[in-house]
């Protein structure tokens, strides 16, 4: 029971970090119909921009510049880059944001190498906040929950409370119109695809001190991103953070409780083959769960996209 | 300067350093390993390490045929991918050499040690030497040997041994968990570690024993969580670069605080990242040592390594013998041509190593019997890794560990 709510915490965790990522996403892509390739780059950028701050001033003033920063690329890429290229249609969008994904993770290997970089949590949250049966629970876990809910609760506020997120939620169905009410939708999609990417930067500054700081971490995530906002609605706030809690828990769980296949084949009847290793369904019988997990949240993605093709929460048909 | 001089400067140079080689006879050694990519760092401190011994312990001294002949080391870069290594196979061969160095993931040497044995197959008169630097899978010196290929390294299972030896001296371990990587390797430090706890220490339990997919993991806390729940007195782990840095913190951060023994828990920004809750925890079993500098000789040698290659470490001491022990062979043959005389000069050979002692290439399976330590990671090291301030201290030192290990190993010799 004990390990049972670590693990809730635990993915838990997992979770919000996934969503801190997937929030600026499902905006970008609802908003501007781009799939942005290069969103886990700026996620990337973030962890080496905060490393980089943190060496001189320290972990605080990292966690707040470096963002700022990669919002600051963001928009610029938006404005000289996406924006000049929009006009061709999708595909070359698409093919621009892949070749910045590519771009920035040879940038980030020319400037700070190839190695894993020692970026750790600050001073003042290494210890352990909790612990449960002898799992000690890191305060800088804590803090990591607290950021995302934060992130959470004001991105809602916004886009639904203030002048401003109308203004967006009307661009993003009817940007003519919107823009002959005399809104500068340009200038809207432009903030948009900078905050978006600024909150993947804020995702890697504080998932580097955990996941740790190296080029292949934006790749390690590039998928499973897509893979979290097709599930819960492509353009849904609320979608990205239910599928992002499904996948996390899903994969939390899968890894900790050993279930085999053979378990479940004896269970429902099934009798183990005596010479298992030369047998033909040898892999069937030797699977277990937490070999299974990663391949779990693309299952998922197939069963929702098979039984509703819109997503969790999404709301549109096609 | 304008264009013109440009061109005829450069023009000269190289005219003259031409002229320099032309004197000296260059004898190539192809580097298959990978150069870019996400294990780009085991790489590139690999070849620094070859093109160090190669200089100091081979070319300066004029060790290689009386100082008539230089190494000179040919980097091919295989993104660690068994497919594009043999196409880096290809390429080296076509530009004439014979002589062929990998070490990073035994999937690619198994792939390597395959191609390299049909090549020499078909062409009897032409053969190629395939040099294993670092790549430990057992199977390549028992099921899968061959005449043309050496292990410079100690494999898994002799690590293994020496790692055991370390353990069962430990009374206060009485639980283990092992935990690897889901692929040849990974098993095979799994069975090797049950097969030798059996042996040596009969009482102590596995209280986990589990493979994860390979560089797929993103998070290992739910691991974490698992070995701590276990209740277990020490992790055992064959895991390399991401997913060490990533099971080593998870690991640490979930408050376990007795010994992880590892296999590559060190160098590459490894330490680093462990930093101080590493120190006294993080042990790593490898060939020869650092710290302390077994002899003044590798004192000097590893301290011109640190002055030449100051952004890399000197992570893996059997590599530096690679290079000397080919010029010797070289030299009880004459030549660099006869690859087959070279081969069998290279069988049975002894070595007295600067880094890793009394060194002998045993002749039954070409597997590399020498000084194999148990380390520990320790603050204000001689020699640092990662800039760190830390380094791995040799804790249990096994010379000629595993000499008498069994081997399956049926050669066939040509």
């Amino acid at each position: 029971m004990a390990l049972f709510l670590v693990n809730v915490l635990d993915g838990f965790v997992t979770g919000l970090l996934l969503f801190m990522l997937c929030s600026g996403l499902t905006l970008i892509f609802s908003m501007m119909g781009v799939l942005n390739f290069a969103h886990a780059s700026f996620y990337m950028l973030g962890a080496y921009f905060a490393y980089q701050i943190s060496l001189v001033t320290g972990f605080w003033s990292g966690l707040l510049i470096a963002p700022l920063i990669v919002g600051i690329i963001g928009a610029l890429i938006e404005r000289y880059g996406l924006r000049r290229v929009h006009k061709y249609g999708h595909v070359p969008e698409l093919i621009f944001t892949f070749g910045l994904a590519l771009l920035i993770e040879e940038a980030v290997q020319f400037f700070w190498g190839k190695s894993q970089l020692p970026f750790s949590e600050p001073a003042a949250l290494d210890f352990a906040a909790f612990a449960i049966a002898g799992n000690a629970f890191p305060a800088y876990k804590v803090f990591m929950i607290a950021v995302a809910m934060g992130i959470f609760l004001t991105l809602l506020y916004i886009l639904t409370k203030t002048r401003i997120g109308m203004t967006i939620q009307a661009a993003l169905s009817y940007p003519e119109t919107v823009q002959n009410l005399g809104h500068n939708v340009p200038l809207v999609f432009m903030c948009v695809f900078g905050v978006g990417t600024a909150m993947a930067g804020l995702a890697g500054v504080i998932a580097g001190p955990v996941l740790g700081v190296f080029p292949g971490m934006a790749l390690q995530l590039g998928s499973i991103v897509f893979v979290t906002i097709v599930i819960g609605g492509l353009g849904s706030l609320w979608g990205a953070l239910v599928a992002s809690l499904i996948i996390g828990w899903l994969q939390t769980f899968a890894t900790a409780y050993d279930v085999t296949a053979e378990q479940i084949l004896t269970a429902i009847g099934f009798t183990k083959p005596e010479m298992i290793w030369d047998h033909p369904l040898q892999d069937l019988w030797t699977l277990t769960l937490p070999q299974l997990g990663p391949i779990l949240p693309y299952l998922l993605m197939i069963i929702v996209l098979v039984l509703r093709p819109q997503g969790l929460m999404g709301n549109r048909e096609s | 300067m304008n264009k013109f001089n440009l061109m005829m400067a450069s023009a000269l140079a190289a005219g003259l350093v031409a002229g320099v080689a032309a004197a000296q006879e260059k004898i190539r050694i192809a580097f298959i390993d990978p150069l870019s990519g996400p294990f780009a760092t085991t790489g590139t401190q690999g070849l620094a390490i070859y093109r160090h011994s190669v200089k100091e312990l081979v070319n300066e001294p004029g060790a290689l045929l009386n100082g008539q002949a230089e190494f000179e080391m040919v980097p091919f870069d295989n993104k660690i991918s068994a497919k594009e290594s043999l196409i880096q196979l290809q390429v080296a061969m076509d530009q004439g050499i014979r002589i062929i160095a990998q070490g990073a993931s035994s999937g690619v040497a198994n792939a390597l040690t395959e191609a390299v044995a049909k090549h020499n197959r078909r062409n009897p008169d032409d053969p190629v030497i395939f040099l294993n630097h670092s790549a430990v899978d057992p199977a390549l010196t028992n099921d899968k040997c061959q005449f043309w290929h050496f292990r410079f390294d100690a494999n898994a299972d002799i690590k293994m041994d020496a790692l055991t030896d370390d353990i069962a001296a430990n009374p206060d371990i009485k639980k283990v968990y092992v935990i690897g990587q889901d692929y040849s390797f990974g098993k095979a430090v799994a069975a090797a570690a049950q097969r030798f706890l059996k042996e040596k220490r009969p009482d102590i339990e596995i209280v986990g024993n589990e493979l994860h997919p390979i560089g797929k993991v993103k998070d290992f806390t739910p691991y974490a969580r698992k070995i701590v729940g276990s209740g277990a007195d020490a992790v055992i782990t064959g895991n390399w670069g991401g997913d060490m840095v990533g099971l080593g913190k998870a690991v640490m951060g979930a408050g376990f605080d007795k010994p992880i023994y590892t296999y590559y828990g060190a160098t590459s920004g490894i330490t680093a990242a462990f930093g101080e809750e590493g120190d006294g925890i993080v042990k790593l079993v490898g060939a020869g040592q650092v710290n302390p500098a077994p002899t003044p000789e590798a004192q000097e040698f590893i301290e011109a390594f640190y002055v030449n290659f100051p952004d890399l470490d000197f992570g893996q001491p059997q590599m530096a013998n690679v290079a000397p022990m080919l010029a010797a062979a070289i030299n009880e043959v004459g030549n660099a041509t006869d690859i087959k005389a070279i081969a069998y000069a290279l069988e049975g050979m002894e070595y007295d190593s600067i880094v890793t002692g009394k060194t002998v290439m045993r002749e039954s399976d070409h597997q590399t019997i020498q000084t194999v330590t148990v380390q520990g990671q320790t603050p204000g090291a001689a020699f640092e890794y990662d800039k760190s301030g830390r380094g791995m201290v040799a804790e249990t030192v096994v010379e000629l560990a595993s000499n008498d290990s069994a081997t399956t190993c049926e050669m066939k010799r040509p």
